[in-house]
Order: structure tokens, then sequence, then C-alpha cells
């Protein structure tokens, strides 16, 4: 195999130019001003101005997208897994089926769904109930995320329970506990890695999107992702949207030092979907 | 009763993943123009579909940039997880972590390198920025679909081609890409799902007036949706659904 | 016969693991040499050099007169077997027997009755079609066998080929690799942890230990005249025994003095005693040099296997008639069945 090394010149040259040039590039941006100087002053006016609002309400919503996530999809990936054989298979392929159709409509039609001539509105008028007003607000945003987001979080974790050695749940059978303290003492326990890759497969966009705020939240609810979207669209203050991204990306790595004793470097979660790809 | 219990759960939240497909699909149908209210059955909006430049080109570029994208990314990250697997172990395990950079970091911050690096560099906004940033992106994932099948096949396997007479680049026409297809084929297949789907990066990378159908449909749920969008919506449903239906008949008559 | 390949010098290390140290060794055309040594010893990398998936840190390997070393696998004129068989899984048993050929561009005209005439060899006519992974682990070792030999190699490398294989097969599968070696009128080098199958089936054996070349010599040399104690206990099971070479033709262990046929020691040399378990004869126990209790007896098939203690020693004895146990024996060796060893001495070193 030696022989092959040289097959990864291009692969070499795509990393260093794409990954680290274009990262080192955004730190440059960040600590320079527009005279190019270095300068610390675009972390200092976030952290001053009403940005850092923006990044509370960020974490906020994306951590209750994650929460509610993982109540919702926990119990379907655990179901899902219970199924017998050939419904199983399927299931998760209805899991996956969504994903393959532009996410942006998909969250479009919650517009459609939500909005105050919508779907639920319409039926509200028409049995005579009051209408309700759902669309571009903050709940409107989470619903989206946490549709968008969902499968991010059972796929992982149905992959862990799924692959799980049915003999671990025999023996703790065996060894007399009852279907409720093997799930407590034995699928739980062991399913933490899948919930960990779970976490940050969910996190990590929710804290970061701007789309789905634009879609569903209107104007009134922005997110930092809306921030550094305006900065380099509309203000075209780089320096500003680049620190600001540095910024995310430290959330980043906090997010992944809290999952990664569970899950090595994440790398459970793309195999995990990649291998259910293929069934 | 816990399976009545487990059956409406599981009900309920299929319904939640799927109600706004189905509303899209029924309201592609819809003759007037309005969200939320029917006025009748017709087909008028599948009709202006076809004749729309605006769509059919997004939906052009769309495909365009992600066939691009499957076949480049493929080609480099298949070569460089064969070119990798050899490494001693720490080496390969400092490449991986470059490689999962991408794959944890958030889309927008890729994107923002990508832009910054492009005006660094001095390049134009548009479709080649466009293509050069989806295989930017998609690469890592072919990565990580190979390596786990070149993991797994013997270091014996391409020493026996070489002992036959192979010469390296026989061995790896001959044996290794075989063995790894199955790995080869998930990793093409991401990249192009990765592609298909993306927004964001399309978003910041793209210019010079090339849409792709998730940059246009943002751009046009600013200004009012066109219920054109909607029978696009559902066309693109029913062929993914179709060829997953196709995929898993294939596959169920291979094993 | 000519020699063939021949390794000089040869040093290798993995990191800071020495695996070969001053290797040199000559392989003579058409022999069946196997390469015998426990885990670890360094004999799996000598193969590898030969094949070309390793080279060595110094020193040269010759193949026909001509230096070899760092000539890549796909051009050396010798085939592999390989421990795991590493049969293609994409391709068929035709395709996988054929894959040599092709490569070498052979007209498929030509391909069609090699390929038969090999898997008429191997006894696996009628299986073109199947896929690898269909077939048993001795029908996998017999195709790979097909898909080395079908190149007509001048030598097959052989890596403990056998070693995956249950008894039974092994050993039928050690008949046929000698009908085949024969058969074709090849170069075997074999390597195996093994000690019978390498009594069994070669012309030469090489005993390789912690990368040292400690013997060589036909099957016959070194059960019976094994050059240090770890060649007799690797060879067969052996009483090894702390001893005093006194005189010439004297040595004493076990706190007794025998007659031996061994001289040219220092006086009061510390020397390895080594008897084979069958060379230790039971008497009664007035006519035993050494008096002894038998501990106890097992029957083995052909004879019984006893451990006998003496107030020294437990001895091995091999014999065909049982005794109970509790018994009191005698024993004695003679002469020419005591073998005294120098201690540590390795191949090579009585020409120094």
């Amino acid at each position: 195999m030696r022989s092959f090394k040289k097959a990864a010149t291009p692969y070499f040259i795509w990393a260093l130019l794409f990954i680290v040039i274009s990262l080192l590039m955004v730190l440059y941006y960040a600590f320079t001003g527009e005279s190019g100087n270095f300068s610390t002053e675009n972390f200092v006016r976030f952290f001053a101005g009403s940005s850092l609002g923006t990044l509370w309400r960020s974490l906020k919503i994306a951590f209750f997208t994650t929460l509610i996530c993982l109540v919702v999809g926990y119990p379907l990936a655990y179901a899902i897994s219970r199924l017998e054989a050939r419904y199983r298979t399927l299931a998760i392929m209805l899991i996956m089926v969504p994903m393959w159709m532009n996410f942006l409509l998909r969250t479009y039609a919650w517009v459609t769904i939500l909005s105050k001539n919508g779907v639920i509105n319409s039926f509200l008028r028409y049995i005579g109930a009051a209408e309700l007003d759902l669309l571009y607000r903050e709940g409107a945003v989470i619903l989206g995320m946490v549709y968008n987001f969902l499968p991010f979080m059972v796929l992982p974790i149905f992959t862990v329970i799924d692959k799980m050695d049915e003999g671990l749940i025999e023996a703790a059978a065996d060894l007399g506990c009852n279907k409720l303290m093997t799930f407590i003492k034995v699928i739980f326990p062991l399913s933490l890695p899948g919930v960990a890759s779970g976490i940050s497969m969910v996190f990590i966009p929710a804290i970061s999107t701007f789309e789905i705020t634009t879609l569903l939240g209107g104007n009134k609810t922005n997110l930092i992702g809306n921030v550094i979207e305006q900065q380099f669209t509309v203000t075209g203050d780089w320096h500003y949207g680049s620190a600001m991204s540095v910024v995310l990306m430290v959330f980043l790595l906090f997010s992944l030092i809290f999952t990664r004793g569970e899950d090595e470097m994440g790398t459970g979660s793309v195999t995990s979907t990649a291998e259910v790809d293929r069934e | 009763m816990s399976k009545f219990i487990k059956r409406f759960y599981l009900f309920l939240v299929y319904g939640f993943l799927y109600a706004p497909i189905i509303v899209l699909i029924i309201f592609s149908f819809n003759e007037g123009r309005t969200r939320g209210s029917w006025d009748g059955f017709s087909l008028i909006w599948y009709k202006k579909l076809f004749s729309d430049k605006e769509i059919l080109s997004a939906v052009y570029h769309t495909f365009l940039v992600a066939s691009i994208t499957t076949v480049v990314s493929t080609i480099i990250g298949v070569l460089g997880a064969i070119g990798i697997s050899p490494y001693r172990k720490k080496l390969r395990a400092a490449i991986l972590g470059i490689n999962q950079i991408p794959v944890l970091n958030p889309d927008i911050v890729m994107a923002v390198g990508l832009m910054v690096l492009y005006r660094i560099l001095g390049l134009d906004f548009g479709l080649v920025t466009l293509i050069l940033a989806h295989i930017a992106f998609t690469v890592p994932y072919v990565v990580l679909s190979v390596l786990p099948k070149l993991k797994q096949m013997p270091s014996s396997l391409p020493e026996a081609a070489m002992d036959l007479g192979a010469t390296p680049s026989q061995t790896l026409t001959k044996v290794i890409i075989p063995y790894i297809k199955p790995g080869i084929f998930s990793g093409a297949l991401m990249a192009f799902t990765l592609s298909i789907d993306d927004f964001v990066i399309s978003f910041f990378t793209t210019g010079n007036g090339i849409e792709t159908v998730s940059t246009l449909v943002f751009s046009m749920a600013r200004r009012g949706i066109n219920p054109e969008i909607n029978a696009l919506s559902a066309i693109m449903f029913i062929i993914v659904l179709f060829l997953l239906v196709l995929m898993n008949l294939r596959t169920e008559k291979v094993t | 016969m000519a020699t063939q390949i021949e390794l000089r010098n040869i040093e290798k290390s993995f990191g800071d693991h020495q695996v070969l140290n001053q290797i040199n060794l000559e392989i003579e055309e058409d022999e069946f040499l196997t390469i015998l040594g426990p885990s670890g010893c360094g004999k799996t990398t000598i193969l590898r050099l030969i094949g070309g998936f390793e080279t060595p840190d110094s020193g040269e390997v010759i193949f026909d007169d001509k230096d070899i070393t760092q000539v890549p696998a796909y051009l050396r004129p010798v085939n592999t077997l390989f421990q795991k068989y590493s049969l293609f899984p994409h391709l068929n048993v035709y395709d996988n027997v054929a894959f040599g050929l092709r490569i070498k561009k052979v007209p498929e005209a030509e391909i069609k009755p090699r390929v038969d005439e090999m898997l008429g060899l191997v006894n696996l006519k009628g299986f073109e079609k199947r896929w690898v992974d269909s077939l048993s682990g001795g029908q996998q070792q017999r195709i790979a066998m097909a898909r080395a030999l079908i190149n007509r190699p001048e030598v097959l490398l052989l890596d403990e080929p056998l070693g995956a294989l249950d008894l039974k097969l092994r050993k039928d599968m050690q008949v046929e690799l000698k009908r085949i070696q024969r058969e074709l009128g090849i170069t075997f080098v074999f390597v195996t942890h093994d000690q019978e199958e390498a009594l069994t089936l070669s012309d030469r054996i090489i005993v390789l230990n912690e990368g040292i070349i400690q013997q060589i010599g036909s099957p016959l040399d070194i059960y019976n005249e094994p050059i240090n104690a770890f060649v007799a206990d690797f060879i067969g099971e052996s009483n090894i025994l702390e001893g005093i070479m006194h005189k010439n033709y004297d040595v004493s262990f076990s706190g007794k003095h025998f007659v031996c046929v061994d001289e040219d020691f220092y006086p009061n040399e510390a020397v390895d005693v080594v008897i084979r378990p069958e060379d230790v004869e039971i008497v009664s126990v007035e006519k035993g040099t050494l008096q002894g209790e038998v501990l106890s007896c097992l029957f083995m098939g052909v004879h019984y296997e006893m451990r006998i203690a003496t107030s020294a020693e437990i001895y091995l004895v091999h014999s065909t008639i049982p005794r109970s146990i509790g018994e009191p024996v005698g024993l004695c060796v003679e002469p020419d069945n005591i073998h005294i060893m120098r201690k540590g001495e390795v191949e090579g070193d009585e020409e120094l």
C-alpha cells in the first residue's frame, strides 16, 4: 500500500487550500480592521453591542431545539429499533426520505400550514374557532428547526441501539432485570454515544442557521446566523462577520468537548448515517 | 395498550414529518394562488413551471453543479482515502482531524471561509466558485465513506495482486477499487445529495445571477412564493421516491 | 543443485524492534525449504523480503546471481501463498486463477486451458463459476495455490498456508503440497511454526528464533543433532538438563556421571544436556543409573507418556509399556542418546 501514498496529493492540496488556508483567512479577517492592522476591535464590538443578546437568543433556541429533538427522537429511535425487521427498514427509510427533498421547500411548506390564511387557520375558521397567530415568532422557528433536524437525532441513536448485541439484553433479563430495568441499566447507558453524536448533529446547525429563521421567523427573530449573513451580504463588513464566525466556532469547540468523550470526533455521526443509507 | 401508544406515537411523528410534504403536493394542484384555501383542482402550475425560465435554469444549475461535484469529489476523496490509509496511525489521525473540520463546522462558517478565500484569490463569484465550493464541502464525506471499507480490506489483498504481477496502478483498478466499490458508491451518493440539498454554502459562494433551486426558493420566499415551486417540489419528491424504491428493489435482488 | 536465492547479511528493524539480525542463507533450486520458528521470530519477514513486500535495512537479496533487493514485488519471478488466502472477493474462481495471466496480457485462448490444468492440479475442476466466499477454507487454499502456480513461478513462497485449517484437512493438504512440489519441480519456501509439519515436508529446515538463524539442516539432522537447547526444545519434546562436561566422554547431570560420545569441551564446562523422551529406558530400580517414581502415565495413541520424578528432576519418558502411578523405577540412557550442547551456540559458530 505504500506505493499509493502519492494518490492523496489532490486531496492534500484540497485540504490545505479549502480547510487550512480558508480558516486561517477567516481568523486573519477577524483580527484585523478595515485598515488591515491587527486589532481586537471586532470582538470588543461584538461583546459590547446588541449582538451579544442575539448570541444569547441563538443559544437559547438551539438549546430548546436540541432538547425537543432528544425528547421526541429518543423514544422514536427506540420504538423503531423494536419493530419487526421488515417494518424497521421501512420506518428508518421513511425518516430519511424527506431529507432527500429540498429542505427549504419543506420548510417553506410550513408557511403554507401556519400562515394567517394557512391550513390551520382555514380549518379553525371553518369550525368557527378563533384564529391563531402562529407564524413569524420564535415558536415557529423552533418548530422549523425540530422539523429539519429531528432525523439527525434519530438516526445515530437508532444505529447504536440497533447494533446493540441482543445477547446483552437477554443477559440482563437472565440476571433478573425486568423490561424497564433492562432499559435503564443496559440499553440507555449503551446508547449514550448515539445520543452524544445526535446532540452535536442537532446543536451545531441549530445555532448557526439563518435560513430557517428568515423563512419562519420573518424579520422578528434574528439569530447569530442572520447577523453574520447580513455582514457579508448587506453591510459588507467582512471583518466583523469573520469575528462572529470565530465566536461560533468556539461554541462548536465547546459542544465537541462536551460530546467528544462519548463519540470520538463525531465520526460516529457521519459514518452511522452513511451506514443507514446503505441499508 | 403499550403497543397502541407506540403506534400512535409513531403515527404522530411521521405525520409531523410528512405534513408539509403532503400539503405541498396537494397545493401544487390548487387552481388559486392563495395558500391555505382550496380553489379547485388544476394542472396550471405544472404547465407554467415548464415555461418558467428562471426555475428551469435553477434546476439545470442544481443538477449541473451536483453532477460535476459528485464526479470530482469522488475522485479526490477516493484517491485521498487510498493515499492516507498507509500512513502511520498518528499522522493519519491528524489528517482525519482536519478532514473532520468541514463536517463539524457550521455550514455558515465554511461558507464564510470560502468567500474570504475567493476574495483573496481574486475569483469572480459565479458558477466556477459555486462548483469549487460544493467540491470543497463534499470531499470529506467521500473520504469518510471509503475509509471503513479500506480498513476492512486485508493488506495482503493488494500484495497478492502485486505478487501476481500487477503494477501499482493495475492493483488500484483491478483489486482495490472493486473491493471498496460499495464505499465509493455510498460516498458518491452522499456527495450528490449534499450538493443537491445545499443552501447555505451555495448562497454565499454563487454570484453573477447563477441560482440553484435552494437559493431561488430562498429569494422567492422573501418576495412571495410562486406556486410553481410547489409543482416542482412534488415532481422532485416523486422522482426521489421512485429512485429509492428502485434502489431498494435492486439491493433486495442482490442479497 | 545450484543456488537460486541468497540472502546476504540481512538486517531489518520495525521501529526499535530488530526483527532480523545478520541473516545469511542460500536456497537451492527445486528444494523444499522450511523456515521454522515461534511466532514473532521473523520468519514471515524473511518471506516478505524474498517476495518483495519489504526491503531490508541493509544486506542484499540475490536471485539467480542478480541483486533484486530493490526490485518491486510485481517484477519478481516468485509467487506467494498468503496466510489468509487473500483471494479477490469480487472475482469468481476462474477469474481469480486467471488474474496473473490477464495482467501479463496472455490471450484468453491460452488462459482457458491453463486454468483448467491448474484446477485439475488442485483437484477443483468444475468450480470455475463459484464465488470465493462460497468455498471452504481448504478449497480457498487450493484456489490460492492454483492462482499462484498458474504463473509458473520459479519459486513459491508459502506463509503458514495451513495454519487456518483443521487438523485432518491440514494433514491432507501436507500430502497435497508435497505432491504438487514434486510434480512441478519448483522451489518451495515454506514458513511455519509447526515443527511436525516442517519435519514431514522439508528437504531442509531453517530454525529461526528472535531474528537469528539457530540451525540449518535436514529434518533428520535437526531432530537428531539439535545445535542448542532452543532447537532441541522446539523440535519435538525433550528433557533439557543442566550438566557439567568434566572431560571427554564424561558428563554429569541429575547428580550422576554418564558416559557420552562428545569431546572437545573445556574442562568442567557447563552445558545443556538433551535427551529425547523415547531415548530414556525404563528398567528395574536396581539396574537404573537414576531412580525415580512414576508421577503420571497417559496413553497417547502409539505410546504412553510418563512423567517420572527423580530426586533432582522430572523426566518425560515415552514407552510402549505402561507403568502404574507411584511405582518405583530405574532409568538409563545409552551414551549416543545423550546430546551435549554448548550454551547459546547457533548456526555458524563452529566456523569462528
